[in-house]
């Protein structure tokens, strides 16, 4: 169960936060322009966050009681193939969908 | 070209996005609504954020009774990205009042971002004036479908059963943000030493195993760029 006060903290924080990202340059430092080696660093956040948030969800699912269950896994790895030869929503519809089939087959 | 038409053509050109936006802030409905949040809280993280991998991030975390500082952290390092955006912005709407960029700024979400200067990039230029309403035409319709799409996922949620697998969803939708954008080597080592950290340190407390990894990842990034560069100089000088 989510903690209300923790609940609030966070998303007050996360609302500002975020604003301020935004804000940064377009509002504030106008033609400043960031540090090169920051630039760069920042280049890679999604590629760096995303995957360290999949593996957990993907190997131990909290609805498996932490299990590896294979289904998820080849629906994740389908849900990747499609997603880095076709489109955003292929990957979607791919990953859910070959789960559902993979459950319904039993697996 | 009119203002008018400008924030018509914006609003076009962003159209197709309305096929990804609707699916992933239902799914964030759902899955908020799943992790215990009510309608209400649901919306508010919704609209005060509008940034929907950092508010899957800070849910995960707040599941896992990670300490709000470091969900904190972590939600915010997902969306340093828009620091970017927001110094790519400068030179085409910086001429704006300061009111009109404080409401560019909420607005500011990816698709919209890289459809707006991917057309002030190309020919024919568009005037300061059409610029400003054509942004405003490529997130005013991201932004209503964000909330609806929330809305709708978290009132619709609590009749979705368990069968369906919802907590998949948020892996999924990750994946399917990330997988796109590996088309270089370094993307792709910081893809590989994300997941090889996130396993190596997921016995971290307080959850900080995620924000590890993350940092790992993109100095794992930068250096492979940055030898990827250096061998190419030393071939031009060989």
């Amino acid at each position: 169960m989510i903690d209300d006060r923790a609940f609030w903290l966070l998303t007050a924080g996360l609302g500002i936060g975020t604003y301020l990202i935004r804000f940064s340059f377009l509002g504030l430092l106008g033609g400043r322009t960031l540090p090169q080696w920051l630039l760069m660093h920042l280049k890679y956040v999604g590629a760096a966050v995303f995957p360290a948030m999949i593996t957990p969800l993907v190997l131990w699912p909290e609805a498996t009681g932490g299990q590896i269950d294979p289904a998820r896994l080849i629906a994740a790895a389908a849900a990747f193939v499609v997603g880095m030869r076709f489109s955003v929503l292929g990957a979607i519809f791919t990953g859910m969908g070959s789960l559902y089939l993979l459950q319904a087959l039993g697996l | 070209m009119t203002s008018r038409s400008a924030f018509w053509r914006g609003f076009a050109d962003c159209a197709p996005f309305i096929l990804i936006v609707i699916p992933y802030s239902m799914m964030f409905g759902v899955v908020a609504r799943d992790a215990g949040l009510d309608v209400f809280r649901t919306m508010s993280m919704s609209v005060l954020v509008i940034a929907g991998a950092s508010q899957f991030t800070a849910l995960t975390l707040l599941k896992e009774d990670a300490p709000v500082f470091v969900a904190l952290l972590t939600a915010l390092v997902v969306n340093l990205r828009m620091a970017i955006y927001s110094a790519a912005l400068v030179p085409h709407l910086g001429h704006a009042r300061l009111g009109v960029r404080a409401l560019m700024a909420y607005l500011m979400v990816d698709q919209a971002f890289a459809v707006a200067v991917k057309r002030y990039e190309s020919p024919p230029p568009l005037s300061p004036t059409a610029r400003v309403a054509y942004y405003f035409g490529c997130m005013m319709l991201i932004c209503p479908f964000w909330y609806g799409g929330t809305l709708a996922g978290a009132i619709l949620g609590q009749a979705i059963p368990a069968s369906l697998s919802i907590d998949f969803a948020v892996p999924v939708c990750f994946i399917a943000l990330v997988a796109p954008g590996l088309r270089s080597l370094p993307h792709v080592v910081a893809a590989l030493t994300s997941v090889a950290a996130m396993l190596v340190f997921s016995g971290l407390p307080w959850s900080l195993g995620l924000l590890v990894a993350t940092l790992c990842a993109m100095v794992a990034g930068v250096q492979t760029e940055l030898y990827l560069r250096r061998r190419v100089d030393r071939k031009a000088a060989a």
